[in-house]
This record gives structure tokens, C-alpha cells and sequence, in this order.
């Protein structure tokens, strides 16, 4: 049963060949048993997921069930939830018990989803690892002496242990993808605007989009019926007609205009993660896709840019932790200022120290122009590539990330090798197009590879067949980790 | 050479939105601490802005009342410092693309002294559309301070002038038009006391024909009062300075209206770097020329225009005019008041004197202010006037049909605005007896009577003694109760006295 | 371009982020080594390119002035460090 798709569990809960609420019990109990190895939630709370379940099945009971009506659904700690502790992976928020609901919860809340818990995360979403994580390291259920990726790496993680039948992520630079990609499952990031924002914790207001985590494209495609629309208390949400993302899953892909960015196969990549992406672009071939050469010019200037652009609005987006409503406060401290310093040094961790830092300094007197002011102009050049290529195929094609999972504690103090880790997903966030990763094989160590699919605008449904015809002919997406 | 003052103000003015700014949490004055701070206005992680279109409207009726440049499309940005009643760690406003340009203000200025009244054009850099912060409360809490996040999100509009005014009066005009003109449009209540309309001023001094000197920044000044002190004081203090072979420091200032002094809150040096960037989470503010046309049909006729049109139409002074559009209550009363007795000038005078004066009388607070009670829905007073427009103009077509006097009409005046009744002005005028009396033979009467009670008198008088003539009007005003038409009794009594 | 002492002290107290004299000196080292990285951003011509706020090119939508919300002050608070008579308490602000 947790290899089941949402469809077929779906299928189960409504024919009342199984409870939500036996579902729901079989999760936790998986998770009582297998989440203190991997670390992938950081609350818990099998009264309330069982009290929804009840719920679920009245409504299983009185026919009006939706297609996630009773299904276990995990969600990332960045998404404010009623009643849940909702930490944000960080300190700062250790005893902040959320009085509302983000959209996004309200959503699944309205489907009849089941929230299992809360996954774990780098702080603030800040990394690519999850050891920034105030509630320690998740492990990768593939070899847990590695890490999952990250920001999302507890819901990828979970995902890929069957720890929940899908969860939510968010993507600022590859949060989403990255984790996806290590932990061998399928990631979505959305067209930015497509998912609203309002009620998830934010990182850097222009980048961050949340978008579901699932063992199929399939899966992906029902969860964002549930997670996409229009929320009037987001101004940055798009208003647009309510779309089905299953419509295209059984399209044949004869025609598809695949193009390959050259810079996305230059030097960098290791040599396991290219020959899992050349066989898998083989594959499409085979499916009846053609190749199509183009170039992004600016892509490679997307790390430098991301680290001006997604620090400065976390500098700012973060200064409403001071300790004064809610959250962590220092517990001694001599005058006002004293409070803020203290409060903030003791309740973020390194990685958002550095990141506020950063982002502070890109914005203060006398560098705004040469830092701030240049990488939104080289933003721009950077999405007016995609523009361009997109004039040519229909969707694009390369790595997620430039190697598969590496060692807990590997890039150690290096920010600036972490930061690398994003350079194929980064412009993505920047341009505001929707991106995706799949599983394609496994490299070295036999750790998941990831095969990112980057659409145009509004592209999802398209990206999602696009993914779906590929994992009707491979199996790589069904391979589970052994051994836990 | 004299030292030449430059003043120029930065007003925020509440905008009188039902709710906030970004939010809709409701922007009532005096409630509970933080029972009107909601998710938004707590900053709790994850909320976000979304813009009140109340707001922007009436941006762009002070764009269009003031002649200004309103940008087809202006940005939100964020300033970033920090302080306990700003919770984002930032505060929404706008910096490079303000939502309203260059615009100007005519402002009378008061005769002073020897000096007499005269206009003034003030030139506006801009104003553009932001949200208040809440409040500190330095009552002590244990030696801590309250925070009160009620007002937080509240829309602002800051409206900055250029630095045209050399005088402490000048400042105080206009900022007294500024305060008439919001209200006037209906995007501001007005209220000083509650904080809705509060100056800071940027003083600086210089010798003419320099360039203009090093300006300190008075903060948070909420009366013409105290705007007034402690300009002067500010203006005193930098001459001192500078005669002294000292030199100015830029600086914020606060002024203390308990000691009538400024001090220094904040000098250069320590000042903020508050890394304005555009706000990520609201987008671009675009107003169309539709829109603007829409807004423009709804917005009253200006205090400027109305002035022009008294002087030129109704034949009033200058200074009348300007007294009478102070508030658009008190215009909208005397046009109504001039319509209904078609005595343009009559009407002024009895609006300027009588009905302004009870108006305010025990209605002041001890700013000299208008009271609280006296400024609703931005039309200031208009609802204190307790004697409708027609009853006045029915009171002065009384006065010019000669049925009352004037002395009648005051005690007429008086009785209607404590009336029961305020309408029926002629039932009032037979039940205190206030009817003249006009007809000639009865007066004649009158005056004989006196004569002939008063033989001596009436022959001192005829050998030239003139002043007794008062001494026959009072005799025969108190013989008729008071009741003789004034004009006609000194005809009458000038030929009979003539013999 | 690098980072002096006294730069990385000011942007920490700007971002009121209470920092060690040793932390200040890791914080120089490593944000020296990303701004090593931004510096690439320089070479690039970008001269008449707009800025690019927002991966949209849309205007602001507005809200119809109306209170849409109601008193949560008990909710709100109960997760505040410090509160009394319904206000948030902090050490004492000096202006």
C-alpha cells in the first residue's frame, strides 16, 4: 500500500476497501519506526492527523470526496499551519505555534487531506544540504551517511521512505529540484505566482514558490489541482481559470522540441550524473522527442546574482524576528538593542546569519547600485535567454544538480562550494519558470540522479506529460531505498 | 545683512480608510491595545500586503487638488530599520517612483504688524502613500515599554514641500491650507489630537544671496502651535549658533512644548542606513488615465476656487473669502445661507461674525484648536451649526425688508441656535416681539410725546446744543420697546426737532 | 574588493546581529569568499537593461476598502515573549 499512487489510494479510500484513519495509523506507525534514523519530520502529532482522518472518512461516508480526500500528506515546515508548531527549521520559531493557516494548508484542509506532520528543512530554507536545520540533519534514506538535499530535503526524504503518500516543498534556488534529485523521487516548482505564498514562511519574496514532492509525475499532477490557484491575499498571485493537470498526462510526445542547454553540459557535471541525463535524453528520443541545441548565455552568472538578489530580501524579509510578538527571545539582555542583537544571534544559526549579512550589506548605502541594481538588470538577461530558447523547443532539458547526495558535513564551512550545488536550478527561480526533477538512474554509490525538465510559463501540465510518458517507459521513479 | 529663514514641511496625513493600508483590519481611533492588529499588521511570518485601493483614491484626489503630477505607475518600496513598533523590521513606503508629483499650494499669508496680508504659491516635491507605525507606551511597565500595534498599517500619505517658506508664519499657513485642503477633499478627519494630520519641519538659516545653510529636522509636531514655537525657537537657536562663529550639524530634533525648546534626537553621524529596496511582495501601482478621470468627477470645488469665485461673482473681499473657506462646511453654510436671501455680503458678514463665533465658542481645546467634536467626516463644524442656512438667510431678508432691526436680528440670532424649533423664523420673530415699527404716524406719535415731555430739552437742542439728538433717539426706542424702525425715527424726529 | 573589519561590525549591528569579535572576523573571511564569487557579476554589460523586480511584468491588485477582520488579541498574544494589559512589552525605548 505505500507504494500506491495517489490515484489508487485515492480509488481504495472511496470503494471503502480502507480507512483514512487506518491509512493514516499505518504512516505513523511507519514513522514512529523509521523517522528517529532519518530525521525527515520535526513535529508530529497523531492526534490531529487521526482527528482529520475521522473527518476524512464522514466525508469518504457521505460521497463527497475529492481525490485527496483521506490521504496522508506531509507538509514542509515553512508552511504556517493552525495549532502545529511551525518552525521553519529554525531556533527563532521553536515555540511558535502558528495561529493561522497558510493558503496552501487551507487548500488541502479544504480536500480532505490528511496533514501527517511537519517535514524538516534547512533553516528558513537557506541550504542545499538540510544540516542547517536547527533540529539536526536529515539523513537520505538511499545511504544515510548522506544528506538529502535541500531546503525540502525532510520532505524528499520522507517521500523517498515512504514516510507519507506526498508532501509539499518550496523552491527559492532549488529547493524543490535539488532535494528531488538526491533523494530520487519527483519535484515540481510552479510558475512563480501560480501557488500563493500568503502564510508560507518567506525566504526571498521574488524567488520562492511552493510546489508538491511525490513519487510520480502522476502524483505531482493531483497535488498541484489541490495546491494551485488564485488567493486574493497574495498580490503577487496570478488570477487565472483553475486548470486540470492530469489533462495532458497521456499525450504521446511525438514532436516534443527538446532543447539542451550547452552551458548545462559543460565542465562541472560529474561524469555518473551526464551518463544518466544522456541516456535518459536517449529515452525521449525514443518517445519520439527531438533534440534541439541552444545556448543560455547568462546562466552561468545565475549563482553570482541569486546570491545578491535572495539574500537582500531575506535580510529584510527576516527582521520581523526580533523577539518582541512571537518567537525566540534572549533570555538576558541589558536594553532594547541588546535584546534584538542577542535574540537574533542566538535564534538564527550560522548559514542565516551569513545570509542576512549578505543581503545588508548588498543594500546599504553606497552599493545598492553595484550590487542590487546590476543583478536585477542581469536577471533580466538571464530570463530574456529562456525567452529566446524557448522561441526554439518546449521545453528544456540538463542535471538538477551538477553531482548525486553527498556526505553529511562534505562541503563543511565552504559556503560558497554549497552555493554551487544550485547552479543548474538557480536561473529557473530567477526567470520565474516552472522547473521539475525526475529520477533518470543512479551514479556513483548507487545515489539517485535527477533529470530537471524546465517549461515555459504556465508549461506545467505540458512538463508534467512530458514526465509522465518518460516514467510510463522507465522504472526509475518506482525504485524504493532497501534497507529501512 | 539680516539672516534669511528657509522652512520646508513634511506632513503625514492619515488617510481616513476604513481599513489599513494592507490589510483589512479597521483603522478606528481609541480602541482596545492591539485588538485592531491582525496577522498583517503583527507581522506574523508569512502574511503578506495587499494594497488598499481607498488609499491610492485618495492620493490621487490630493494629486488633483493640488495641480500635481499623479505617475502613471509608482512603486512600493521598503525601509528597513528597526524599533518595537515597526514589526516587520520595516516600514512600506515609497522612494524613488512616489504615487504623486510635483504639485503647489497657495497659501494666504496674515497681515502681521505693519506688514499686511498677502498669497504665497508653495511649491510640492511630492507625496506618496505609506503605512504608520504603532505605538510605544513609555507609561512604566516595570520599567518597560507597551507596545500597541493598532495604528500600525495605518495609510499615510506624506506630503513633502519645498523648502519656499522663510517665515514661522508662513509655515503655519501653510500648513493650516494643507489641513483645510484634506479635509476639504475628504481623505483626512483632520483630527490633531488623534495624530491624523502631524508636521516635521526642515529648518535652516542663511544670508541671502548664499547658499542655503545646514537644516535640522523637527519632529512629530502635531499643532500650528507648537509647529509655530518651536520653528521660532529653532530659527533663534541656529542664528545664536552661527553669530556665536559657530556652526550648524544636521540633525533630527524633537521640541519640547513644556520648555518651548528643540533637542537634538539623532545627529548625522548616527543616522539610519535604511536600505530602501522595492518591496518584492506588492507590484508596481499603475493609476490610468480612466481612473484618474473617474476620481477627478468626484472631487468638490477647491477653497482656491471658491475664493476667486466670491470675489469675482458675489462681490466679496479677498480676506472675506478666505475666512469663508477655511472649511467646507462653512462654505457649503454661506452659499446656502446667500441663496436663500440673496444678499451675498450680508450673508458673509453674519457667517464670518455670528455663526463662527458660536461656533467655537467653549468648543476650543487648549491648543486653540478646533475642539474633537467639532470635525466629523472631514467637514469640520458643519454639523455644529445649530441654525440651519435658511433660517439665516430668512433672518437677514427679515433685516433688509425692515421688519427687524439689527440689534432684533442678534437677539433673533441667539434664540435659534438654542431653539427647539430652528425653522420657523418668523413665528419666533412675532413671540419676542422683535417686529419693527414702521408706521409713520405711530412713530410720529411717539415723538410728539416726547417733545412735549421734554420742552427744554427740545430748546437747548434748537439753539445748538446737536448731541441731544441721541438723547430723543433713546427716549422715543424705549418709549416704542425698542421697536421703532431705527432709520425711520431719525427721519422723523430730525424734521419734527427742525419745528 | 574585500571587506574590512570595521565594514562586517556595521553590517552586523545594522542587522542587529550581536557578533564576537572572532565571529566577526569568520563572518569577514567567508563573506569576502562570496563576495569573490558576486564579483563575477561585473563583467557583464548591462548597460540600458531594466532592472527586473518581479518575474511578471503586472500591476498591483487592489483591495475594496472594507474591515475584514475581527479581534484575535488572545490568540495573538498567547504566543508573545511578554505581554501585560494587552500590549507587547520590550525593554525600555529612549528617544
Amino acid at each position: 500500500m505505500f507504494e500506491s499512487s495517489l490515484k489508487q489510494m485515492g480509488d481504495a479510500l472511496r470503494a471503502r476497501k480502507i480507512s483514512s484513519v487506518e491509512l493514516t495509523q499505518s504512516y505513523l506507525d511507519r514513522m514512529a519506526r523509521l523517522n528517529p534514523q532519518l530525521n525527515a519530520y520535526i513535529s508530529i502529532d497523531a492526534e490531529k492527523s487521526l482527528a482529520q482522518a475521522k473527518a476524512a472518512d464522514a466525508r469518504l461516508a457521505a460521497g463527497s470526496a475529492d481525490a485527496l480526500t483521506g490521504i496522508p500528506i506531509a507538509q514542509k515546515d515553512i508552511f504556517c499551519a493552525k495549532d502545529w508548531l511551525t518552525t521553519c527549521g529554525s531556533k527563532m520559531l521553536h515555540n511558535f505555534v502558528s495561529p493561522y493557516d497558510a493558503h496552501i494548508i487551507s487548500q488541502f484542509n479544504n480536500a480532505g487531506a490528511i496533514n501527517l506532520g511537519k517535514t524538516n528543512m534547512d533553516e528558513f530554507a537557506m541550504g542545499s544540504s538540510n544540516e542547517t536545520s536547527y533540529y539536526g540533519p536529515v539523513k537520505n534514506p538511499w545511504d544515510t551517511a548522506r544528506v538529502p538535499g535541500g531546503s525540502s530535503g525532510g520532505t524528499a526524504a520522507a517521500v523517498a521512505a515512504r514516510l507519507c503518500a506526498a508532501a509539499t516543498g518550496t523552491d527559492t534556488g532549488g529547493s524543490i529540484r535539488q532535494p528531488a534529485a538526491l533523494c530520487g523521487i519527483s519535484g515540481l516548482k510552479p510558475t512563480y505566482g501560480v501557488c500563493s505564498r500568503y502564510g508560507m514562511i518567506a525566504f526571498a519574496s521574488s524567488l520562492d514558490q511552493a510546489g508538491p514532492m511525490g513519487r510520480s509525475a502522476e502524483d505531482l499532477a493531483l497535488m498541484m489541482n489541490v495546491m494551485a490557484g488564485f488567493d486574493e491575499r497574495d498580490s503577487t498571485s496570478l488570477q487565472r481559470d483553475k486548470e486540470d493537470y492530469t489533462r495532458d498526462l497521456n499525450k504521446p510526445l511525438t514532436g516534443l522540441r527538446i532543447g539542451l542547454p550547452k552551458e548545462f553540459f559543460a565542465e562541472g557535471m560529474g561524469a555518473d550524473v551526464a551518463k544518466a541525463i544522456e541516456a535518459a535524453i536517449a529515452e525521449y528520443k525514443k518517445l519520439g522527442a527531438t533534440i534541439v541545441d541552444i545556448s543560455l548565455p547568462n546562466s552561468k552568472l545565475s549563482v553570482p546574482v541569486y546570491y545578491v538578489l535572495a539574500p537582500a530580501e531575506a535580510s529584510s524579509n527576516l527582521s520581523r524576528f526580533d523577539g518582541v510578538r512571537y518567537g525566540y527571545r534572549a533570555p538576558e539582555y541589558s536594553d532594547l538593542a541588546d535584546m534584538y542583537e542577542k535574540s537574533r544571534a542566538q535564534g538564527f544559526g550560522a548559514e542565516v546569519q551569513r545570509r542576512i549579512m549578505i543581503g545588508t550589506y548588498v543594500l546599504s548605502h553606497g552599493y545598492y547600485d553595484a550590487y542590487y541594481i546590476k543583478a536585477q538588470k542581469i536577471r533580466r538577461l538571464i530570463a530574456q535567454d529562456f525567452v529566446e530558447a524557448y522561441k526554439q523547443c518546449d521545453v528544456i532539458m540538463g542535471p538538477t544538480s551538477p553531482s548525486t547526495a553527498f556526505k553529511l558535513g562534505e562541503k563543511g564551512d565552504d559556503p560558497v562550494q554549497m552555493y554551487l550545488s544550485d547552479i543548474y536550478t538557480i536561473a529557473v527561480n530567477l526567470a520565474g519558470l516552472p522547473g521539475m526533477s525526475i529520477p533518470c538512474g543512479f551514479g556513483d554509490n548507487d545515489m539517485p540522479v535527477g533529470l530537471q525538465i524546465i517549461g515555459n510559463y504556465f508549461d506545467e501540465a505540458r512538463m508534467l506529460n512530458v514526465a509522465h510518458q518518460y516514467q510510463l517507459a522507465t522504472d526509475w521513479h518506482s525504485r524504493a531505498p532497501q534497507g529501512i | 545683512m539680516s539672516w534669511e529663514i528657509v522652512i520646508g514641511l513634511e506632513v503625514h496625513v492619515q488617510l481616513s480608510t476604513q481599513s489599513k493600508i494592507f490589510c483589512g483590519a479597521s483603522t478606528a481611533f481609541g480602541a482596545e491595545p492591539n485588538t485592531q492588529a491582525d496577522a498583517v499588521s503583527l507581522a506574523l511570518p508569512g502574511v503578506l500586503p495587499v494594497l488598499n485601493k481607498g488609499a491610492v483614491e485618495r492620493a490621487i484626489k490630493f494629486g488633483l487638488a493640488t495641480g500635481a503630477h499623479i505617475a502613471p505607475r509608482s512603486v512600493f518600496a521598503r525601509k528597513n530599520y528597526f524599533y518595537p513598533d515597526l514589526p516587520k523590521g520595516y516600514q512600506i513606503s515609497q522612494f524613488e517612483l512616489p504615487v504623486v508629483g510635483q504639485g503647489a499650494l497657495t497659501i494666504q499669508v496674515p497681515a502681521q504688524g505693519k506688514q499686511p496680508a498677502y498669497e504665497k504659491v508653495v511649491r510640492l516635491t511630492r507625496a506618496h502613500l505609506e503605512e504608520d507605525a504603532g505605538k510605544s507606551l513609555h507609561e512604566d511597565f516595570h520599567g518597560m515599554t507597551g507596545i500597541d500595534l493598532n495604528r500600525a498599517g495605518t495609510p499615510l500619505l506624506e506630503i513633502v514641500s519645498e523648502p519656499d517658506m522663510r517665515s514661522a508664519a508662513e509655515a503655519v499657513a501653510y500648513a493650516k491650507t494643507l489641513h483645510t485642503l484634506v479635509q476639504w477633499i475628504g481623505i483626512c478627519d483632520g483630527n490633531m489630537q488623534e495624530g491624523s494630520f502631524r508636521c516635521d519641519a526642515n529648518v535652516s538659516v542663511h544670508k541671502p544671496g548664499t547658499p542655503f545653510g545646514t537644516r535640522r529636522e523637527i519632529k512629530n509636531l502635531n499643532s500650528f502651535r507648537f509647529l509655530e514655537q518651536a520653528i521660532n525657537y529653532e530659527v533663534q537657536h541656529q542664528i545664536a549658533v552661527l553669530e556665536d562663529g559657530g556652526s550648524i550639524q544636521q540633525a533630527t530634533v524633537l521640541f519640547d512644548p513644556d520648555t518651548g525648546e528643540t533637542r537634538v534626537m539623532r545627529t548625522k553621524e548616527d543616522a539610519h542606513d535604511y536600505r530602501y529596496f522595492p518591496d518584492p511582495d506588492l507590484l508596481p501601482l499603475e493609476i490610468s488615465e480612466e481612473w484618474k478621470q473617474q476620481v477627478a468627477a468626484t472631487l468638490p470645488e477647491l477653497p482656491h476656487t471658491k475664493q476667486e469665485r466670491y470675489v469675482r461673482d458675489l462681490g466679496l473681499s479677498a480676506y472675506d473669502a478666505n475666512v469663508l473657506t477655511q472649511s467646507k462646511g462653512i462654505a457649503e453654510y454661506f452659499e446656502a445661507t446667500a441663496q436663500a436671501c440673496n444678499q451675498p455680503k450680508l450673508a458673509a458678514n453674519w457667517v464670518i461674525n455670528d455663526v463662527r463665533r458660536f461656533m467655537t465658542e467653549g468648543a476650543k481645546d487648549e491648543n486653540g484648536e478646533p475642539a474633537a467634536s467639532e470635525v466629523r467626516d472631514g467637514v469640520p463644524g458643519r454639523d455644529a451649526i445649530r441654525v440651519p442656512a435658511e433660517s439665516l438667510g430668512k433672518l437677514i431678508s427679515r433685516i433688509t425688508d425692515s421688519t427687524i432691526s439689527n440689534a432684533g436680528a442678534k437677539k433673533l440670532f441667539s434664540a435659534l441656535w438654542t431653539a427647539q424649533d430652528t425653522t420657523n423664523v418668523d413665528l419666533l420673530i412675532e413671540q419676542m416681539g422683535l417686529k419693527q415699527v414702521s408706521d409713520s404716524g405711530a412713530i410720529e406719535k411717539i415723538v410728539d410725546e416726547i417733545m412735549a415731555a421734554n420742552t427744554d430739552k427740545v430748546a437747548e437742542y434748537r439753539s445748538g446744543k446737536d448731541k441731544l439728538f441721541g438723547f430723543f433717539v433713546g427716549q422715543a426706542m424705549k418709549a416704542s420697546k425698542g421697536q421703532a424702525n431705527p432709520a425711520q425715527l431719525n427721519e422723523i424726529l430730525k424734521a419734527k426737532l427742525a419745528g | 574588493m574585500s571587506l574590512s573589519t570595521q565594514d562586517v561590525e556595521k553590517v552586523a549591528r545594522l542587522a542587529r546581529l550581536a557578533m564576537s569579535p572572532s565571529e566577526i572576523e569568520t563572518s569577514r573571511n567567508q563573506l569576502n569568499g562570496i563576495f569573490g564569487l558576486i564579483a563575477e557579476m561585473q563583467a557583464v554589460d548591462t548597460d540600458g537593461v531594466e532592472p527586473m523586480s518581479h518575474s511578471q511584468d503586472l500591476a498591483q491588485r487592489l483591495r475594496e476598502d472594507k474591515v475584514t477582520e475581527s479581534n484575535q488579541r488572545e490568540a495573538f498574544q498567547a504566543i508573545a515573549p511578554q505581554v501585560e494589559q494587552g500590549l507587547f512589552l520590550v525593554p525600555k525605548v529612549i528617544e
